[in-house]
């Protein structure tokens, strides 16, 4: 097992029940991205009561709440030492390649061979920038989500936010609220209102089944997996987060970055459309709720429906902005994620860069599997109470394939 | 999910046989459209197309086509045919009604008629050189689409929005692109 973060610390709790022998490396802590890789406000999306995992479900004093990373570092450090997981931390896996009947693993520490490797090392290892960064003139500070920390680490002035996920949204918010004036590029986003009908929306993806969908149940699995993360954060207030949210506290809405010509960022004039999309796909997504609640005689539980306004677009959004007038000091770039997949020595990358496989059985390299990507089996796979049906599903299968009984995918 | 009573004209089944074909084959999905243009006298100008490149092969229309260009007379011209900036709203109005034609067809939905009226407003300070600050181009454009369908409204904005993320035009219209110019 590669990686201690939630989603490999569940499968390692599986394997013990199936008395599964197996080590865990991490080439830091117990929950290192949660430790090291996050800024200082942020809480996860999920509402206390969601946070389960295999034998742990949420028994505190604040089920509605939502955690901070301390919080989320704690619990995952509990539940490893409640699981007895075989952790190894401070090794780092420098690469993994294919040996007679099974696979090598060096690492800093010396070398491991093993039948089978569960790749748990999460989808976001490395901070996608699109190449328009090179463009950016020198004066201008570019961080990521994983360099970001607080507001005051950034130099004072106008700040530009490149994408409109959870990380994009959420540092708008916390940077306009600082005093340092946010231009927002908003490209393909995914709109939630927080609560709906009085639940936490998550509630909804959850009840609904919508978040179990299976992989092979998508018709477009792939851009299921491309999608942004929603519009959402984890506030004690419970409060939306959205553009209109956003326009409000005075943060300046602009297309999505398309160029930067001669120290000019020039941006989209698709916003209209942009927000069109997701307005829609909201309303798809509350009318499937709604429907779901007819359904199952919830319409006395639940609130009545609710319909939201459409996103207000701005009368004639910015199409190009001087990088070099001293108006934007910071560039923060929130436009994803991707997993670092340089150590592995195997043919199971596309051109791409993604990996190849089947519902986190990895095609090409037979006892080699991944968990904690985005739709890896469902929906929820990347959420912490998403682990544990696919924790389940895969040591199923390794299990069938250490017995011999499964042909490679 | 299209279903076999819908016939907008739309041959589906191969178009999707072609996405699947081209996922396989990344250098043949690379395609070169060309025009060319001959001056007449004027602003008035005659343009044609007829072959272009893709699918790994010279390829061509089955005739080629012509058009007229030129500016109305208010312009102090003959106004042989449409303004250049006319023909930009020509083609975002069809790329983007083909793409409802198609999407409808995809989707299951049975369209009776659409229409498309376009707006683009522009300011001639900036071709006539009275303000820098002035663009050219246009500084908006509107399109209202007037589509009859089988079809709730929210279903046919659904369609009018994908129609734009798909459409070409729109794209080549809203964001920027590189423009190489030579005299040879």
């Amino acid at each position: 097992m590669i990686g201690a973060g939630h989603a490999g610390l569940a499968i390692s709790r599986v394997l013990s029940e199936h008395s599964i022998d197996h080590i865990v490396l991490e080439r830091g802590e117990v929950a290192n991205s949660w430790r090291c890789e996050r800024w200082d406000s942020l809480r996860l999306l999920t509402p206390n009561w969601q946070s389960r995992l295999p034998g742990y479900s949420y028994n505190g004093a604040d089920p509605d709440g939502f955690m901070t990373m301390p919080e989320v570092v704690e619990l995952i450090s509990r539940f490893a030492a409640a699981s007895s997981a075989p952790v190894r931390t401070h090794t780092t896996v420098t690469a993994l390649s294919c040996i007679d009947g099974g696979y090598r693993v060096a690492t800093d520490s010396g070398e491991i061979r093993c039948r089978s490797v569960m790749l748990a090392s999460g989808g976001a290892n490395i901070a996608r920038v699109p190449a328009v960064r090179q463009a950016v003139p020198q004066r201008i500070e570019c961080v990521t989500a994983f360099d970001y920390r607080n507001p005051d680490r950034l130099p004072p002035g106008g700040v530009l936010i490149v994408g409109a996920s959870a990380t994009g949204v959420q540092l708008a918010d916390e940077i306009q609220r600082s005093g340092r004036p946010v231009t927002l590029s908003v490209g393909e986003h995914v709109r939630l209102p927080r609560t709906y009908r009085g639940r936490d929306v998550l509630w909804w993806m959850e009840s609904s089944g919508v978040w179990s969908q299976r992989y092979d149940e998508i018709d477009d699995l792939e851009r299921a997996r491309r999608l942004p993360s929603p519009q959402l954060v984890g506030a004690p207030e419970h409060a939306t987060l959205d553009v209109n949210v956003l326009r409000a506290a005075g943060v300046e809405i602009v297309g999505r970055l398309a160029a930067i010509r001669d120290g000019r960022a020039l941006f989209s004039g698709g916003l209209r459309n942009q927000f069109a999309l997701a307005d829609l796909k909201m309303e798809r997504l509350l009318a499937t709720f709604d429907d779901w609640a007819c359904n199952n005689a919830l319409n006395v539980e639940v609130g009545p429906a609710e319909r939201f306004p459409p996103t207000a677009v701005p009368a004639s959004p910015r199409l190009s902005l001087d990088l070099r007038s001293g108006e934007i000091r910071s560039i923060i770039w929130a436009t994803g994620f991707c997993p670092d997949y340089r150590w592995l020595d195997l043919p199971v990358i596309n051109h791409k860069g993604e990996l190849r496989h089947d519902g986190g059985v990895v095609v090409g390299a037979p006892g080699v599997y991944a968990i904690g990507l985005p739709v890896l089996r469902r929906r929820k796979s990347t959420f912490m109470l998403g682990a544990e049906d696919d924790a389940r599903d895969l040591v199923g299968h390794l299990a069938r394939y250490l017995a011999g009984g499964v042909r490679p995918a | 999910m299209a279903q076999e009573s819908v016939n907008n004209g739309v041959n589906l089944d191969a178009l999707l046989a072609a996405r699947e074909a081209l996922k396989g084959a990344p250098e043949a999905a690379k395609f070169t459209w060309r025009a060319s243009c001959k001056w007449q006298s004027g602003t008035h100008a005659t343009s044609t197309v007829q072959g272009f490149h893709g699918l790994g092969n010279e390829q061509s229309h089955k005739t080629e086509f012509s058009f007229e260009t030129d500016h109305p007379e208010i312009f102090a011209s003959e106004d042989h045919g449409a303004t250049p900036v006319e023909l930009v709203l020509v083609g975002l109005a069809s790329c983007l009604t083909a793409g409802v034609a198609t999407v409808a067809q995809n989707r299951g939905i049975q369209l009776r008629s659409v229409e498309a009226k376009l707006e683009g407003k522009m300011n001639l300070y900036g071709i006539l050189g009275i303000d820098s600050d002035v663009r050219n181009g246009y500084d908006d454009i509107k399109v209202t689409f007037h589509i009859d369908a089988d079809a709730s409204k929210k279903d046919i904005e659904a369609l009018v929005a994908q129609s734009q993320k798909r459409s070409a035009v729109y794209d080549i219209v809203t964001n920027p692109t590189n423009v190489t110019v030579e005299v040879v």
